[in-house]
C-alpha cells in the first residue's frame, strides 16, 4: 500500500497518555501504546476530532510556513470564504483580499469564485446521474470515511473536483498567461482543516492536485492582523470576484442551497454525518436527493483550523448577504472564464477495506469467532485503561496481534488473583514437607 | 460463523441495533460492499416490523463462505394474509407508529427486493419466522 502522508500528527512529548482522544475518533484510528497515544496511519481520515479534544495540545495539523511561499516567483493566494468571517471588520471582502496582497502573494484567486463554478457544473452532472441521494464530496474528511466505513456509498458520491482544485487549475492557467513559468508559479491554499492539508498531498478522484502548499488559517491570522492598521478605505483594492453564492459554501447548508434542490439535507459534525449514512446504507433516509455533509460543526466555520467561534463567523458571513446584488456583476466574469479543462473526478475512488479482519474470508471468519470469544470475557465497560477505544476494539486488537489480554487492567487483576492463588496452592504442597524436613535437620 | 441477537419489542429507540452490529461485522469480514448494502436494507426492515408488529423476537445470522442467512424469529401475531401484506403500500401499522415515519408499507416488498431468497413463515397467533438469504459470489 502506498504510503500516506497525514496532515494530523501526535507531539508525543505533550501527550500524557490520558485516552481522551482514543473514543472520539470516527473510524477508531487511535491507540494509547506504553503511555503515548499513536494514530494508525491507515485509518486516519484527518478529521481534526482528535486536535479538538485533546487538553494538552498534543495533537497537531501539519501545514506549511508562509516563508514557503518565498520559493516561488509569483505567488498566488487561494483563500478559503472561511478566512473572510475570522476578521471582526469584515465588511468588504475586498478588505481580507487586500490584506493577502500586503502581506506578500502577487494574486489572489478567491475559492468562493470557484464554488460559484462548481456549483453550476455540479448541477447538470447531478441531472445526470441516476443514484439517489446523491451526496456532496466537498468535504475531503468525508469522502474518507465513506472509504472506510460506508464503502457501499462511494457510488453515491458527486463525482467533482473540489472548489479548492478548481480555483488551483485556473489561477495557474491564468498566470501562465501572464508569462510566468510552470516552476515559477506557487499556488497555497489558506486552508480551515487538515483535511484539506492532506487533500493536496493525496488527492482522490484526481490524478494530482495543483496546490503547491497549504497555509493553516490559525497561523496566517495573526501575520495578516499586523496589516490591518495598513489598510485604509483608500488603499482596498477592489479584488472581489466571488458571489455570495460561493461564498456560502464555507457554512453547513450553503452547498445545498446553492444548488436549488428542493429535497436536500445539510447535515454537519461527523458524528451526525455517520448516523445519516449508516440510515442511507439501510434505505430508510426516505425522501432525500441531495445530502450535504461536512465533519465539522456548522460547516468550515467550524474547522479545526480556524480562529473565530462558528457561531460569531456565520453572522459575519451572512451579512455579506446584503451586497448580493453587487455581487451579481461578478457571475459574468465567472463564465469569462471558459475551462479548458473537466472538472469531472478522472480517477475512481476506491473502497478502503481498513476494517478488514483478513483478506481472506475463511480466516476473516476465524478472527471473528476468536474476537467474539475474547469479546465476551472483557468487562464491556469500554473504560479505555487499555489504550483502545472499547472493549471490541481490544478484542480486536488481540486478535490482529497487536494487543494483549492483559492490557486490560481487569484482565490483569484476575491473572493476578489466580497467580496468587495457585502460589499460594503451590506453597501448601511444598512448604511442610520441606520446612518438616528443615526443622528435622536443624533439630539433628 | 454464527450470531445471535434478541430484539426487545419495546425498546423502540435501540430498534435497528442488530442490522447495525451485523453490518459492522460484515465489513470485518470483507463482504463485497453492494452485497452489505443488500442485507442492510432486507435486515434491517425485517427487524423493524418485529418491533413494530411483532414485540420483538430472536434474530439468527449464519455466515458462511457462501451465503448469509438471517432468520428472524417472533411470537407476535402472525400475518393472516401473507400475499396482501406483501403487497406494496400495504400496512396495518397504527397512526402513531405513521407519525414516527413507519409503516409506509415498504419494508416486505423491499426485502424481496434486496434479497437473494426470502422465505416467510407465518400463522396467527404463533408467530412469524423470516428468512433471508444472500449467496456470495
Ligand atoms: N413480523 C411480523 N409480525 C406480524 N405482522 C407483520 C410482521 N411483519 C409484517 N407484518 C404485517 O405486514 C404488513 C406489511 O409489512 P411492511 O411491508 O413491512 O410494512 P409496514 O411495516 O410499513 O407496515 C405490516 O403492516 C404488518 O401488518
Ligand atoms: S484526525 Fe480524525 S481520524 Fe485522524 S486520528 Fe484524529 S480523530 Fe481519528
Ligand atoms: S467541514 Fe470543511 S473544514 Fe471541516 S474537515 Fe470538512 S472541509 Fe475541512
Ligand atoms: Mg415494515
Amino acid at each position: 500500500m502506498q504510503t500516506y502522508l497525514h496532515s494530523v500528527t501526535l507531539r508525543p512529548e505533550k501527550c500524557k497518555g490520558c485516552t481522551d482522544c482514543i473514543k472520539r475518533c470516527p473510524t477508531e484510528a487511535i491507540r494509547v501504546r506504553n503511555g503515548k497515544a499513536t494514530i494508525i496511519n491507515e485509518r486516519c481520515i484527518d478529521c481534526g476530532m482528535c486536535i479538538r479534544v485533546c487538553r494538552h495540545h498534543a495533537k497537531r495539523a501539519v501545514t506549511d510556513p508562509l516563508s514557503q511561499i518565498r520559493k516561488y516567483k509569483y505567488k498566488i493566494a487561494l483563500p478559503a470564504p472561511t478566512l473572510y468571517a475570522q476578521f471582526k471588520e469584515l465588511q468588504d471582502v475586498n478588505f481580507i483580499l487586500t490584506l493577502l496582497r500586503k502581506i506578500g502573494f502577487d494574486s489572489v484567486y478567491e475559492v468562493a469564485k470557484a464554488a460559484g463554478r462548481v456549483t453550476e457544473m455540479s448541477k447538470s452532472l447531478f441531472q445526470s446521474l441516476n443514484k439517489r441521494p446523491v451526496i456532496s464530496s466537498a468535504c475531503p474528511a468525508i469522502v474518507r470515511l465513506i472509504q472506510i466505513r460506508f464503502p457501499s456509498l462511494i457510488e453515491n458520491l458527486l463525482p467533482i473536483m473540489s472548489p479548492m482544485e478548481v480555483a488551483a487549475r485556473i489561477s495557474k492557467q491564468q498566470a501562465k498567461a501572464l508569462g510566468y513559468k510552470e516552476e515559477e508559479i506557487g499556488v497555497f491554499f489558506i486552508s480551515p482543516c487538515p483535511a484539506k492539508a492532506t487533500d493536496v498531498r493525496n488527492p482522490l478522484g484526481i490524478e494530482k492536485s495543483y496546490v503547491d502548499g497549504v497555509i493553516s488559517i490559525r497561523d496566517l491570522y495573526l501575520e495578516l492582523l499586523c496589516y490591518v492598521k495598513e489598510v485604509s478605505p483608500e488603499t482596498i483594492e477592489n479584488l472581489q470576484k466571488s458571489t455570495y453564492d460561493g461564498i456560502q459554501w464555507a457554512m453547513s447548508g450553503g452547498e445545498g442551497k446553492a444548488l436549488g434542490i428542493d429535497k436536500y439535507i445539510a447535515v454537519d459534525g461527523i458524528e451526525n454525518v455517520i448516523r445519516v449514512l449508516e440510515q442511507v446504507e439501510n434505505g430508510t433516509l426516505g425522501d432525500v436527493d441531495f445530502i450535504e455533509a461536512l465533519a465539522c460543526i456548522g460547516g468550515c466555520l467550524g474547522g479545526p483550523l480556524t480562529v473565530e467561534n462558528s457561531f460569531i463567523a456565520k453572522s459575519r458571513l451572512q451579512r455579506l448577504k446584503k451586497h448580493e446584488q453587487k455581487h451579481k456583476q461578478f457571475i459574468n466574469s465567472l463564465r469569462d472564464w471558459d475551462l479548458s479543462f473537466s472538472i469531472q473526478w478522472s480517477k475512481a475512488v476506491d473502497s478502503k477495506p481498513v476494517l478488514t479482519l483478513d483478506k481472506d474470508m475463511q480466516k476473516a471468519m476465524e478472527k471473528m469467532e476468536k474476537l467474539d470469544k475474547i469479546y465476551s470475557t472483557l468487562p464491556g465497560i469500554d473504560c479505555g485503561s487499555c489504550g483502545a477505544p472499547t472493549c471490541r476494539a481490544l478484542a480486536e486488537d488481540i486478535v490482529r496481534g497487536q494487543a494483549h489480554i492483559e492490557d486490560c487492567v481487569f484482565m490483569l487483576r484476575r491473572r493476578v488473583i489466580e497467580m496468587a492463588q495457585s502460589m499460594v496452592q503451590l506453597s501448601k504442597k511444598l512448604s511442610f514437607p520441606t520446612m518438616g524436613q528443615i526443622k528435622k535437620e536443624n533439630e539433628q | 460463523m454464527n450470531l445471535h441477537y434478541h430484539v426487545d419489542g419495546d425498546a423502540f429507540i435501540a430498534a435497528g441495533e442488530a442490522s447495525s452490529q451485523v453490518k459492522k461485522v460484515l465489513k470485518q469480514l470483507g463482504i463485497a460492499p453492494h452485497t452489505i448494502r443488500k442485507i442492510a436494507i432486507s435486515m434491517y426492515e425485517a427487524e423493524m416490523n418485529m418491533v413494530l408488529h411483532a414485540n420483538g423476537g430472536d434474530i439468527h445470522v449464519e455466515i458462511t463462505p457462501h451465503k448469509i442467512c438471517i432468520t428472524l424469529k417472533d411470537e407476535g401475531p402472525g400475518i393472516p394474509d401473507l400475499e396482501l401484506a406483501m403487497q406494496e403500500g400495504y400496512s396495518t401499522a397504527s397512526q402513531e407508529i405513521r407519525e414516527l415515519g413507519f409503516g409506509a408499507g415498504m419494508g416486505l416488498p423491499n426485502m424481496k427486493k434486496y434479497s437473494d431468497e426470502l422465505s416467510i413463515r407465518s400463522e396467527v397467533g404463533k408467530g412469524t419466522e423470516v428468512e433471508i438469504i444472500a449467496w456470495l459470489p
